[in-house]
């Protein structure tokens, strides 16, 4: 157990060191900061007096060697554009997206364990193929659309007047098809707790609360319909084992069968998946936290890109990467835990 | 009414499908009263120190937190504000009275020191120190009269005050707790001015935190009580446009800027808000690159290009009228606008020119645009390249995002670029010395003339009328060189881009908005 979380920690550290040197390769492309940083009217001698200053003259391996060897002390260097240190600025962002990802992978595992279950023990019921369906429309919306339609039907609001208003059935419609929005459309609102340090949670007030609801909608949108597919195929699949089969044939209850026996294995990959898309989840949050103007590390990563903010970029990326590395360890522990038979080290015994 | 209760009960229907019964409960309008305004920008200020950048975002957050000497009206006059009068004393001095009684929000009262000091940091800032090269010195006569001389007789020294918010000298003045001085500038730095703030303006910061919220509360003490009734302002940046939109129309903020032209009309008709839209004095045009293109040297080929080119057309329908059609530099109130000039496509005439040129079988350019800088650039420098295709002229366009966009424009290895420009000085004169003057890397003239395109004349024209101050005949001179560069093709406007800004419907915005893009919030009456 040692030995493997040792390993990791190695893998953590040479992934930033990957990351990090990329990152710093691909820097000339990511765009001039001065030129975000200065008036248009401001002559070309004072630019360059200010690359100077920031050392971006400097040629790329001096570059790299002065970030790492203040990395490596801790200091990822300051964000030109919050002016402040970039792990500082990470970690203030950091619980807004964590708080977001929590919410999400708890609509993702609420729903879809039950409907893919579902649809797996009676694949021709007509909800199972409704399921089916909208997952499949699910996973081909982008996020993006996704979100725009949320606004507008639950924070703008939409008035359907397709139907007859005169007949009762007709006003009913509409009624029944028209909301009146009053959601958040942005935002974490502002009746945020205080828990620790640079942690606010929206998860203690009722507004909070409906501050996360659209984004956390939003960006399960993609996972859930993928999840649902998941644990159905797999569920379908260990049905059809002969474990099960002779557990039906004993004449265990099919309630025992169904969710002791077959559900246990169906989760050992949804398990492993599912930990590695929970990391893929952080990215997405660019996209969601755009929209919503979440102020996580989506927003935060974006707003860097747009200001060439390479401090902060580089040091994204490899907390980022290091975020993978973690999830995947919890991953490999939990599926160690689930499935004795599976020995951490991957070595065989 | 039963009916309604009807409806509403529907609709907690419709929210449970989705799995969320909150649909239906009104959200507790959070602050929502008449004197709270919140407001969501595309961008918030970078930093708090006034003089560390000069932009959109920071000038208009100097509009909240202070005050300037002079601003500009709806109507590009000045208007006094800190400066009560100002007279010219001789050809190079102005002599300007301060207005008695106005404080800082630190206590301090404001003096003739606080702007002479003001002054004199604007020349130490990196961004505004070539827009301040005019300026010799300033001296305060007494506690409420200051003079400030210029090296030249220079005609935009008022243009000039509406940079000046005088910043509270006693408070930026001395040492931090690390040693540091209080009144250094530091780009991109983490320094006591840029933390802390202490102007005369309306509105106090509270609580700032980048690019999530900024915080204003009304000074209690501001001088101008004849004035708005706004108490609190939160800004909340929105950079996405759909979602700005969105949280107006959904009630989330009660004023908005930079609607997109997409959702102009959607905005329009939408119940409870207000669209005002201005005329916007950002001129977007092409740069034709004569150093690595040699037709572009001839005059009858740039003039192709430039009767090639449906202005009205893009104003119209790509832009859908959130642009006017240009045909020079300045817009209509400045100085130089040329009423004479207007877009003239006509593309038999074109290609005319092209055949008498000598390249009646065109020839291929690459072009360069950016893709998130200005309203539908990508979309138009697409019609501009199809557009030149009908006078054979054919165009392999790159469109970047902006961080991209300057580095590569900054090489000048394209054949043609997209550029928009707004005046600093609000000024003609402003629009030649940074795109169409010859390039001179000793004085920074012509810095951004990518075409390297040059006529000494309209030049000389231009920089006589900068030192030409009686105003009648330095219009005259400005507006001759407007016409030149027209005949000349020097540089290829497309339009001027609209400003369009959205609110509540008792916010009454229309007063406080202008061509500037400075809303001067402290003026805003919110209608109980």
């Amino acid at each position: 157990m040692i030995a493997f979380l040792i390993k990791r920690l190695m893998h953590a550290i040479l992934v930033m060191f990957i990351i990090s040197v990329l990152a710093f390769a691909i820097q000339d492309n990511l765009g001039d900061p001065v030129q975000q940083m200065v008036g248009q009217s401001v002559p070309e001698s004072e630019r360059e007096a200010l690359r100077e200053r920031l050392g971006l003259n400097d040629p790329f391996l001096v570059q790299y060697a002065r970030f790492a060897l203040n990395a490596v002390q801790g200091d990822f260097g300051t964000s030109y554009f919050y002016r402040e240190p970039a792990l500082e600025v990470i970690g203030r962002h950091l619980p807004a997206t964590l708080e977001l990802v929590f919410a999400s992978t708890l609509i993702i595992v609420l729903f879809s364990v039950p409907i893919g279950v579902y649809s797996a023990i009676k694949p021709r019921a007509i909800l199972s193929r409704f399921f089916m369906g909208a997952s499949i429309v699910g996973i081909s919306i982008p996020v993006f659309l996704t979100a725009i339609i949320l606004i507008q039907i639950f924070s703008i609001g939409v008035t359907v007047t397709l139907f007859p208003e005169s007949t009762g059935w007709g006003s009913w419609l509409n009624g029944f098809f028209s909301t009146e929005g009053n959601m958040p459309s942005f935002g974490r609102g502002y009746d945020l707790v205080h828990v620790f340090g640079h942690w606010d949670t929206n998860l203690a007030t009722w507004n909070g609360l409906q501050h996360l609801v659209l984004p956390s909608i939003a960006l399960a949108s993609i996972m859930l319909p993928l999840f649902i597919r998941l644990i159905r195929a797999e569920m379908m699949e260990v049905m059809q084992s002969d474990y099960v089969k002779y557990a039906r044939a004993k004449g265990i209850s099919m309630r025992r069968v169904y969710f002791v026996h077959a559900l246990k294995n169906t989760m050992l990959p949804v398990i492993t998946v599912g930990g590695v898309q929970i990391g893929t989840m952080v990215a997405y949050t660019i996209l969601t936290e755009t929209v919503f103007q979440w102020p996580g590390m989506g927003l935060m990563f974006l707003d860097a890109i747009n200001h060439a903010d390479i401090p902060l970029i580089v040091s994204y990326l490899m907390i980022v990467g290091v975020i993978f590395v973690v999830t995947n360890t919890i991953v490999d522990l939990v599926y160690g835990l689930v499935n004795p038979t599976v020995k951490l080290t991957g070595k065989p015994a | 009414m039963p009916f309604r209760r009807t409806i509403s009960f529907k609709k907690t229907m419709l929210a449970s499908v989705i799995g969320a019964t909150l649909a239906g409960t009104a959200l507790l309008p959070m602050a929502a009263s008449a004197e709270t305004l919140r407001v969501g920008y595309a961008a918030d200020p970078e930093t708090l120190d006034i003089h560390e950048q000069l932009s959109g975002g920071m000038l208009r957050f100097s509009h909240l937190s202070f005050d300037p000497l002079v601003r500009w009206t709806k109507n590009f006059e000045f208007e006094p504000r800190l400066a009560t009068e100002w007279e010219q004393v001789d050809e190079t001095t102005m002599r300007m009275s301060l207005r008695e009684g106005v404080t800082f929000h630190s206590g301090n009262p404001l003096t003739a020191e606080d702007v002479v000091w003001t002054i004199e940091r604007l020349k130490e800032s990196p961004d505004y120190r070539a827009i301040f090269e005019p300026v010799e010195s300033a001296e305060a006569i007494d506690d409420h009269t200051i003079e400030i001389k210029t090296s030249e007789p220079y005609p935009l020294l008022l243009n000039l005050a509406t940079y000046i918010f005088p910043m509270d000298r006693a408070f930026y003045t001395g040492e931090t707790d690390d040693g540091d001085d209080k009144s250094e500038i530091v780009k991109a730095g983490n320094s006591y001015a840029s933390r802390h703030v202490s102007g005369t303006g309306p509105f106090i910061v509270t609580e700032r935190r980048q690019g999530v919220r900024v915080d204003f509360e009304r000074f209690d003490d501001y001088w101008d009580t004849d004035t708005g009734n706004v108490d609190r302002i939160v800004l909340t940046p929105i950079a996405e446009n759909a979602s700005r939109v969105a949280a107006l129309l959904s009630g989330g903020v009660d004023f908005i800027d930079a609607v997109p032209p997409n959702d102009l009309e959607r905005v329009r008709e939408a119940d409870d808000v207000n669209l005002v839209e201005i005329n916007g004095t950002r001129i977007i045009g092409f740069q034709l690159n004569e150093e690595r293109v040699e037709a572009f040297q001839d005059p009858r080929v740039r003039q192709a290009v430039a009767y090639a080119i449906n202005q009205e057309g893009i104003a119209d329908r790509l832009m859908r009228g959130f642009a006017t059609p240009a045909a020079q530099f300045s817009p209509e109130g400045y100085s130089g606008h040329n009423p004479d000039l207007t877009p003239r496509y006509d593309v038999e005439r074109a290609q005319e020119l092209m055949a008498e040129a000598g390249y009646a079988d065109g020839f291929t350019i690459d072009m360069i645009a950016p893709n998130n800088r200005y309203v539908n650039d990508a979309q138009i420098a697409q019609a501009v390249s199809n557009m030149l295709a009908r006078i054979n002229i054919d165009v392999n366009l790159r469109t970047m995002p902006l961080a991209q966009y300057w580095p590569e424009y900054d090489t000048r290895q394209s054949d043609a670029a997209m550029i928009g420009w707004h005046a600093d000085t609000e000024d003609s004169a402003n629009f030649f010395q940074y795109l169409t003057f010859c390039i001179d890397e000793q004085t920074g003239a012509g810095q951004y003339n990518y075409g390297s395109y040059c006529n000494e004349e309209i030049d000389a024209l231009v920089t006589a009328a900068d030192s030409e101050t009686d105003l009648e005949k330095r219009n005259a001179m400005l507006r001759e060189a407007e016409a030149m560069l027209y005949e000349d093709a020097g540089y290829i406007p497309l339009h001027w881009q609209n400003l369009a800004y959205a609110a509540r419907e008792d916010v009454d915005i229309e007063p406080v908005v202008n061509a500037i893009d400075f809303p001067y919030l402290g003026d805003l009456v919110i209608s109980e």
